[in-house]
């Protein structure tokens, strides 16, 4: 199977794995698609290092795009990439975050150290809300 | 020193979110027995598709700028790194903007209000 197939494939599983294996939902949340934005940026800045510097290499047999040129940087746009990595990186890192964030959510629920809960945080912002814990 | 490229990166990775656990109070290194639970069947099954993806020439990598510690079937120890410091970078995320914003995300008590706040359902 392609790179492309198993990306897609891996996709579906962690929407399935979510929504109706462990019914967690947390792609329903507004907290999960903040965080998922967060880290996809900085996902794109650090595989587009990993694969810019060709560290990774990929086989265009694998991939929407071509292969990894032996002699010189990949595309940083086109040719089925973005920030120099395979669009598939991009659901590959998808599922990769979901599927974790998926068995950490669960864990908790089933009551694996699912306190102490995060926050406070140390320093004052403008607009934060009161804490009622306080 | 290139052979520290990639774990360099990952070393970035995990820097730039340690300050998560320290200012926004994150505790997910806290509660590290329930991020090993965690993380463990994340490394395997990424490791497994790796595997496959190596031994199917999807992908390769510089030998020069990998550690050079390669486990069998090719899978060089950076890789299983990867998938080791990437779920606790996006765990320390979810777990940042719940400090901030007080948003549920799913492991409360049944019908509880934690901090007050509901509305973590779009």
């Amino acid at each position: 199977m392609t790179y492309t197939a198993l990306a897609v494939i891996a996709v579906v599983a962690v929407v399935v794995f979510d929504l109706l294996v462990m019914r967690t939902r947390l792609l329903r949340r507004r907290a999960f698609w903040i965080a998922y934005a967060i880290v996809a940026f900085f996902q794109l800045v650090t595989n587009g290092v990993l694969t810019g510097l060709r560290i990774v290499r990929y086989d265009g047999a694998a991939i929407v795009g071509s292969s990894t040129p032996s002699d010189g940087v990949p595309p940083f746009m086109g040719d089925g990439r973005i920030a120099f990595a395979p669009v598939e990186d991009l659901a590959f890192g998808f599922a990769l975050v979901v599927l974790t964030l998926v068995l950490w959510v669960w864990l908790g629920r089933r009551g694996v150290e699912r306190t102490p809960y995060a926050g406070p945080p140390r320093f004052e912002y403008p607009g934060r809300a009161d804490d009622p814990r306080s | 020193m290139s052979h520290l490229a990639y774990v360099g990166v990952l070393a970035f990775i995990l820097v730039g979110t340690a300050w998560l656990e320290v200012f926004l109070r994150t505790r997910v290194y806290t509660r590290w027995r329930r991020l090993v639970c965690t993380v463990a069947p994340v490394v395997v099954i990424f490791s497994v598709w790796d595997l496959y993806a190596i031994a199917s020439g999807h992908w390769t990598f510089d030998d020069a700028r990998t550690t050079g510690i390669v486990f069998p079937g090719g899978l060089p120890l950076d890789e299983v790194l990867f998938f080791l410091v990437v779920p606790i970078a996006s765990i320390l995320t979810l777990e940042a903007v719940r400090s901030v914003k007080r948003w549920e995300i799913g492991d409360e008590p049944a019908g509880s209000v934690v901090d007050g706040v509901r509305g973590g359902d779009l």
